[in-house]
């Protein structure tokens, strides 16, 4: 296995830096040799179909599973190589809204927003309730604070995971599929929430998602993930050119891929592969049941 | 008019303290975080107890501003008001008036652009 060559020094608005980034789960390689960089206040979108890796991409940079290969720079500063009380300190500065919000069931909306505050701050605890307040009034929840969590739609619940992710004020805000599950309305009230947070806290956002309608409401980049390798990475006005653009008019069957993705179109390169790939894995399981 | 004026090291929040009247004016600098707003509190704290009728805090020297400090502010306000007096804000950076129209506190605090304009009002 060869070394991943030595970083070299970053832009300092550049705030994430994932460079030559492999990860395999046994002999099935999930990543292969990302490189991706993040510039700070921006928002990131990283989409792609289930099963592409943009997921286990979203893990390597909150530091819940370590590449094989590669480098993962948050604020300059590798957290492939951390220690795990470093890795915590980091984790101070980024806030995570995950796809199901994650939050505690037993305690109130406000209790669960008061929770990281309450364990690693120093803070006292009539500053800790105002903040609360803030959070939530940010979030459009205030008046709900003393409700339990089995209590709140999907939209709040996700609002209510969004007040605790930026309840440290965090620099970074990682994003699981926030528009999952939710109506259309809702949805777009959470894209709202994402804009008007990263631009007006100014934090750099990541996004996750294969909501294209979202992923293009709050983008300012967008990278194309496919087999664990990205297929193209820009501002998101080339992929809506490219999904807006005419089929023939392409050069090459990648470009042809990521404009069905981007469409949604049922048939198209994704759609060929994929029946190609099970009609093959099929044929071939019959073989080996034959041996 | 009776001056005071106490100058504290660059690291400290609150860069200086000056008492005219009934008034108490805070300079505070940098920018106040989680671990700067503790310091904060305590001496937003001492100087409530004393009860003066206006704290003027003045943040033409903060360039930024999280959750926490916003929190602090809003409880020497709370507290000022109970006393009978008045909490207010002057010279606030684009960025922590941001942070302030978000929270939607923008409303709440008492904001002018300098300190005579925040006397006379």
């Amino acid at each position: 296995m060869s070394n991943p060559p030595e970083p070299k020094s970053v832009d300092p608005e550049t705030v994430i830096a994932i460079r030559c980034l492999n990860k395999s789960f046994g002999v099935q390689k999930v990543l292969k040799g990302i490189h991706l960089d993040v510039l700070r206040g921006e928002t990131m979108v990283v989409m792609g179909g289930s099963g592409c890796g943009k997921s286990t991409l979203l893990r390597h940079m909150i530091g819940s599973i370590a590449p094989d290969e590669g480098s993962i720079r948050l604020f300059d500063q590798d957290i492939t190589v951390m220690s795990e009380p470093e890795m915590n300190e980091m984790r101070k500065r980024f806030g995570i809204l995950f796809q199901s919000s994650a939050l505690f069931n037993s305690l109130t909306v406000g209790e669960n927003v008061a929770l990281p505050l309450r364990e690693h701050t120093k803070l006292d605890q009539t500053t800790i309730e105002i903040m609360v307040k803030i959070k939530l009034e940010l979030v459009g929840l205030r008046e709900h604070a003393d409700k339990m969590p089995a209590q709140l739609s999907g939209g709040m619940k996700k609002r209510a995971g969004l007040a605790r992710a930026i309840a440290l004020d965090p620099q970074i805000l990682f994003y699981d599929e926030p528009s999952a599950g939710l109506d259309p309305v809702t949805s777009a009230q959470i894209d709202q929430l994402i804009i008007d947070l990263t631009k007006k806290l100014r934090v750099t956002s990541v996004v996750v998602t294969h909501e294209m309608d979202s992923a293009f409401r709050i983008a300012d980049r967008m990278c194309m993930l496919d087999k664990g390798v990205i297929l193209k990475e820009g501002p998101r006005a080339e992929f809506e050119a490219l999904r807006d653009s005419a089929e023939e008019s392409l050069a090459n069957d990648t470009e042809r891929l990521i404009r069905q993705f981007l469409r949604g179109d049922p048939e198209g390169p994704i759609t060929q592969r994929k029946v190609q790939s099970d009609y093959e894995e099929d044929l071939l399981m019959v073989s080996l049941k034959m041996d | 008019m009776r001056h005071r004026h106490t100058n504290d090291s660059d690291n400290d929040v609150v860069r200086a303290i000056r008492r005219q009247d009934k008034a108490v004016v805070l300079e505070l600098a940098g920018e106040i975080d989680l671990h700067r707003s503790v310091k904060l509190r305590e001496r937003l704290l001492d100087l409530t107890a004393e009860r003066p009728d206006m704290i003027v805090i003045n943040l033409s020297e903060v360039s930024f501003m999280d959750s926490s400090g916003l929190a602090t502010l809003v409880e020497a306000l709370q507290l000022c008001r109970r006393n009978g007096g008045a909490l207010k804000l002057v010279g606030i950076q684009e960025r922590v008036r941001s942070i302030l129209e978000i929270s939607r506190l923008d409303h709440i605090f008492p904001i002018f652009d300098s300190e005579s304009e925040a006397m006379a009002s």
